[in-house]
């Protein structure tokens, strides 16, 4: 095991040039492929945020008792869909209708709004048919005078969201399939560099265990200095966009550390499959 | 040692290498394998470290039959035998010392050991002072030193040698020449494929001819030449 680190290490020493460009090219892939996650990821939050404004509004007939409200209220946040429930008075609705309205205020007369009752949806319960069902549950309160949920938006949003996520696989799929290809030839052509080291080895008796080692070392050794440096260019894109386009997030701790865990098995499963095929041929 | 039993061999683009092939070479043997290009000589020697397989026969090498062998038992055949290619096959960004000591650390031998066999081997090929050298910085002649040296590491039972002289002036030839005649004196085995015929003539070694890819005469066999051995070895030497 020994040899066959100070053998992979030694490769880095003896083809510098090869080696720094086999990690650049390892790094660029990934970077393409990390900006593509960047962008879905910041798509996604978008989608959530927006997502969480998702509500059903049940509006409150006048002179209704207030046991009644409060029964209903406790009835509904019961509901397995309910994230919150509230009830908004007249009073709050008015409060809520100048602040919103600032140059209309003059307009709202008291009492013309009514009291409403407001749930928000857990994630997950957000799509059309499910708001469309709770709505239709709430409806038959006797109380309730009329019900809103924009309905229109909430397929709207669904269809985004839908086809947000189909495309994102669709492009993450072709971005990790040409990032594999061109890490996997880029190894490959580190392999067959090499081919004349692995014929002798195989000459004096080495086994192709002992000839892989250093190989699939190597492999992982690029990977992760690739998927690193990947990284590193994507924070430093993420930098320039934040400061000169739009505010966006960057990947969490445990999403940079599957990136570079990324880079290092691509690395190791390419120098696998280069070496392994050359062990067939030499 | 090893032992050619009605071997045939075909390539897929090629057609046919060798046809019915059969010898013996026994321990400590010295034998040449002469023949027009394309006569089938390399293949021979492929197939006795099991480079190639034969299409149709069985060809066993020290008790590693072609017909019963695992892909295990290649590395451990070749750990007993030495190569030798005319082109060398040193790894040119390694020095001379490095290149003899890769044959020894791929199969295994203890660290501690490796640098004083290297010695040893290097006095040995006579390259003692050119043990820091790369190969680029040596003659041909050194070169193949170096190759069979690496060769020897591993204490071969046989050296197979594919025209060790075929890239060497007259004067390196006959050391390499010499070189192989020493090594066999002292036990092992040498099947050494080449063209040229003054050497076999002289060396009044076992000798195979082979063409279009058959054995058309063996010295052993045929009593065309004296039949050979390391005595005969040890016997022109002095």
């Amino acid at each position: 095991m020994r040899l066959a680190v100070r053998e992979a290490l030694l490769a880095f020493r003896r083809a510098p040039m090869l080696s720094a460009l086999s990690i650049t090219t390892i790094a660029f892939s990934l970077f393409a492929f990390g900006l593509f996650g960047l962008v879905a990821l910041n798509i996604r939050n978008a989608l959530r945020t927006v997502e969480d404004r998702v509500e059903i509004r049940a509006f409150i007939a006048d002179g209704t008792g207030s046991e009644a409200t409060a029964a209903a209220l406790g009835d509904i946040g019961a509901f397995p869909e309910a994230a919150s429930v509230r009830l908004v008075s007249q009073a709050q609705a008015l409060d809520r209708a100048r602040l919103e309205l600032g140059e209309f205020s003059d307009v709202f007369e008291e009492g013309i709004l009514p009291a409403s009752i407001e749930l928000r949806l857990k994630p997950g319960f957000r799509d059309p048919a499910t708001v469309r069902a709770v709505a239709k549950r709430i409806e038959v309160y006797d109380f309730v005078d009329d019900i809103r949920f924009g309905e229109e938006w909430v397929e709207k949003l669904h269809r985004l969201r839908n086809i947000a996520t189909l495309a994102g696989v669709a492009l993450g799929l072709t971005f990790a399939t040409v990032a594999i290809i061109i890490i996997g030839s880029t190894i490959r052509m580190a392999v067959m560099a090499r081919s004349r080291e692995i014929s002798i080895m195989r000459l004096v008796g080495a086994t192709n265990g002992f000839i892989r080692a250093p190989f699939l070392i190597e492999g992982f050794l690029k990977g992760t200095l690739g998927g690193v440096l990947a990284l590193v260019l994507a924070w430093v894109a993420l930098g320039i966009i934040n400061r000169f386009v739009v505010q966006a997030a960057f990947f969490d701790p445990w999403m940079g550390a599957v990136g570079v865990l990324a880079g290092a098995c691509i690395g190791l499963a390419g120098s696998a499959l280069s070496v392994g095929r050359h062990l067939q041929k030499v | 040692m090893i032992r050619f039993s009605h071997v045939h061999k075909s390539f897929a683009r090629t057609g046919a290498a060798l046809q019915d092939v059969s010898f013996q070479l026994n321990k400590g043997e010295f034998v040449f394998i002469t023949g027009p290009s394309g006569a089938g000589k390399s293949t021979i020697l492929k197939l006795c470290f099991f480079e190639e397989m034969p299409s149709k026969g069985e060809v066993k090498v020290y008790g590693t039959s072609s017909a019963t062998y695992r892909p295990g038992d290649v590395p451990k055949l070749r750990r007993r035998l030495g190569v030798v290619f005319q082109d060398f096959r040193l790894l040119e960004d390694r020095n001379v010392e490095s290149n003899i000591a890769f044959a020894l650390e791929v199969t295994g031998t203890p660290p501690a050991q490796i640098g004083p066999r290297v010695a040893r081997l290097l006095a040995q090929v006579g390259l003692a002072a050119k043990a820091t050298s790369l190969p680029r910085e040596l003659s041909g002649g050194e070169q193949q030193r170096v190759a069979i040296a690496r060769a020897l590491a591993n204490d071969p039972v046989a050296l197979i040698a594919d025209e060790p002289t075929g890239n060497l002036d007259e004067r390196a030839t006959r050391g390499i020449y010499q070189l192989f005649r020493d090594i066999n004196a002292s036990g092992t085995a040498v099947l050494m494929a080449t063209h040229d015929l003054d050497l076999v003539r002289r060396s009044g070694c076992r000798t195979i001819e082979v063409n279009r890819g058959q054995v058309v005469f063996d010295s052993a066999a045929d009593g065309g030449f004296r039949a050979s051995g390391a005595s005969a070895a040890v016997e022109d030497d002095a």
